[in-house]
């Protein structure tokens, strides 16, 4: 084992405050079961699930209710039993709209068998049977994106993966779903590594995370130990966006992911501690991934908590279990502030990406004006891939698409560097937001021209 | 100084003379009907008649390859001026067309959600929680119609697009631009519309907006078949004759108007 400093680091990057002090030291708490859990069948990126269960079916906890239809697409399983009160078209967090299974949940159901068999043993399978637990088992990357897993850990042949990264750099503000599922569960995490690292036949396991979270450097050290293999624990200065998975394999490694592509072009992959936490979770105890650590805080709710929460659970429901929002609420966003989703209302459930719910004041949130380019270049200083947030939003204003697209927009991955640093206040990340979309459009059509 | 002058009068020799030559021996010939033609269409460039342009257009009905009044724009005049350039029979004017915003529910008859404070763009607009408007099938006001139109025949009235009929040159582009999908192109003779879009039941119409349709299938009796149901929304058809004068007034909803 090895702990040292990240030998690298990316550029650009900006340092919001963190302000994770009001949960940093908060237990994770499992939340009461709700009543009424809305289980969208679009949690991942891809195509939705499925249903295969009807209005009035009677459910177990763990029961697959809607099947991944296709390669990219995930399972979805009932995470408490209960009776489909209904199905239907429901908001997601990202500001879609997706069918979701109505579950009225049933809380004297005996709690039962995990509906799929454990394998303590997983040293000595095959990694083909635990690939398909971790794809049965409907675990998608839930850092944000919800990326199929089963997807990620199946490169392809002539891509071999020799380093498993655990991203445990939760470098949003504000978040602590991850931090406390580290410091709590560390063993565990450590453990969903390992099965990880066996499915993927990568040799060296590394685990990156910030240097604020000294509780959790600590708890990773100590289940470290017990941890046979090439273990590397490195120290990422503090910086955003560490997290993110290209900055976080440069810091880590060295290695650049070239443009338009994946990790595993650089023999690397990287897995969010929840999701290395629902691996665990699937392969040894048999349990699909149904419940997760969401972080509810802001300055606009009363007992700011780190729950442990079924996935389906209304940010309503979770608001009130923290003691409910105070009067001055203004605005809601669904992950951390950086990257996150504003939420029209508290009538959205949390799904398997949702790691934390914050309540902003109206003090917090005043309106601004965004004014024109000053070509003042911080945008570009701050960007961590090199792009020029000025050049593409501008092109992306004056509708020049193409020229958005020949400088490189559908690289970025939206961290909000750029519009955090802006002087003149420009919505660059809306921008290229728009580009993206209008460009994916194309491509799309122009794909689908080709095939007829 | 002399030599310079010899230099610099060498190379215009050379190339006049090299010019002259290329406009005897590889002119192409045009039609010059086609440059008539392209004078007498609009001159938009708005691509509606399936052409890249009016130019486009133009040698495609010298070369016969398109019938003359498939430019929504041409007026009569024009079109009989083509017609004898060309020394074809007049031909007839298609009915013209004019886009048409199915909403009115405006910043005061329309319910918004939340505030929304980001890029003036209706399709960004709707990418952030499904837009503010209330109705998620309501005019988000945000002007991507207005910035696609050619004619600068939209405006924005209090949070909704509207269209002057009388400015439209039919291309179609506001029809593609809107995300919501609730411009239609209508009969420019025809003027009892139904203003509203929402497919939601009555009851969720009623909630978020005062103008909206709400299915309750009035006007489908009073118009005789001139307005049919889609679901629980009104749809006028244009192909029949609507001239009932008391559906405005007999709309509960509000939403049907004569322009």
């Amino acid at each position: 084992m090895k702990v040292s400093p990240a030998p690298f680091l990316f550029r650009g990057g900006i340092h919001p405050p963190d302000s994770k002090t009001a949960t940093a030291a908060l237990p994770l708490k499992d939340l009461p079961l709700p009543a009424r859990l809305e289980v969208s069948t679009s949690q991942h990126l891809g195509a939705p699930a499925a249903p295969c269960v009807a209005v009035g079916d009677r459910v177990t906890a763990g029961q697959l209710i809607a099947k991944a239809s296709g390669f990219i697409s995930a399972n979805v399983h009932a995470p408490a039993a209960g009776t489909i009160a209904a199905i239907r078209e429901a908001p997601t967090p990202t500001g879609r709209t997706a069918t979701a299974i109505i579950i009225e949940t049933d809380a004297d159901a005996p709690a039962g068998e995990p509906p799929y068999k454990p394998i303590p043993d997983w040293r000595e399978q095959e990694p083909r049977s635990l690939l398909d637990r971790v794809a049965e088992a409907g675990i998608v990357g839930m850092g944000g994106a919800g990326f199929p897993t089963h997807v990620k850990l199946s490169p392809p042949g002539d891509k071999p993966i020799d380093t498993v990264i655990l991203n445990g750099a939760e470098c949003e503000p504000f978040l602590n779903s991850d931090n406390r599922l580290l410091i709590e569960r560390a063993a565990q995490v450590l453990e969903g590594c390992q099965i990880i690292r066996h499915i993927l036949g990568a040799a060296t396991l590394c685990v990156a995370i910030e240097d604020n979270k000294r509780e959790a450097a600590a708890a990773l050290f100590a289940a470290m130990k017990a941890t046979p293999g090439d273990n590397q624990i490195h120290i990422l200065k503090t910086r955003y966006p560490q997290g993110s998975e290209k900055q976080q394999i440069y810091s880590v490694t060295g290695r650049t992911v070239p443009m338009g592509g994946l990790p595993m072009d650089v023999g690397c992959v990287v897995e969010n501690v929840a999701t290395a936490y629902a691996v665990w979770d699937a392969v040894v105890n048999g349990r699909p991934l149904t419940a997760r650590a969401i972080t509810v805080t802001g300055d606009a709710v009363n007992t700011p908590t780190n729950w442990f929460a079924p996935v389906g659970t209304s940010f309503a429901d979770l608001v009130a279990a923290s003691g409910g929002a105070r009067d001055n609420l203004a605005k809601l966003i669904a992950g951390g502030p950086m990257m996150g989703f504003a939420l029209p209302s508290l009538e959205v459930a949390m799904s398997k990406t949702s790691s934390g719910l914050l309540l902003f004041p109206r003090e917090c949130v005043r309106p601004y004006r965004s004014m024109a380019c000053i070509n003042c270049g911080r945008c570009v200083e701050a960007c961590p891939l090199g792009l020029m947030p000025n050049e593409l939003s501008q092109a992306a204003e004056a509708d020049d698409i193409d020229e958005a697209e020949n400088r490189h927009v559908m690289d970025c991955f939206e961290c909000g560097a750029c519009a955090y640093v802006c002087p003149a206040r420009r919505p660059l990340v809306q921008h290229m937001r728009r580009a993206k979309a209008v460009i994916t459009q194309r491509r799309r059509a122009a794909a689908q021209q080709k095939k007829t | 100084m002399i030599t310079s002058i010899l230099v610099v009068s060498g190379i215009g020799l050379v190339c006049g003379v090299a010019l002259a030559l290329g406009a005897r021996y590889l002119s192409v010939e045009e039609n010059p009907l086609i440059g008539t033609v392209t004078e007498l269409l609009l001159g938009a460039n708005c691509g509606a008649c399936g052409y890249a342009g009016c130019g486009g257009y133009a040698q495609a009905i010298v070369a016969g390859e398109a019938p003359p009044n498939r430019c929504p724009s041409c007026t009569p005049e024009a079109l009989a001026q083509i017609s004898a350039a060309l020394g074809i029979a007049p031909i007839e004017a298609a009915a013209r067309e004019v886009a048409l915003v199915l909403c009115r529910g405006d910043d005061e008859q329309a319910q918004k959600r939340f505030v929304y404070d980001g890029i003036t763009d209706c399709a960004a607009a709707a990418a952030v929680g499904g837009g503010d408007k209330a109705c998620r099938y309501g005019c988000l006001g945000y002007g991507t119609c207005l910035r696609a139109c050619p004619a600068g025949a939209i405006e924005m009235v209090n949070g909704v697009a509207r269209v002057h009929p009388e400015l439209c040159i039919s291309c179609r582009k506001c029809v593609a631009a809107c995300p919501r999908g609730i411009i239609r192109m209508v009969p420019a003779a025809s003027h009892t519309h139904i203003f509203c879009s929402s497919r939601d039941p009555g009851a969720t119409v009623r909630k978020v907006c005062k103008v909206g349709c709400i299915g309750c299938r009035i006007c489908t009796r009073l118009a005789e078949g001139a307005i049919t149901m889609d679901g629980t929304l009104a749809v006028v058809d244009y192909k029949q004759p609507l001239d009932n004068e008391e559906l405005p007034a007999k709309c509960p909803g509000k939403c049907i108007l004569k322009v």
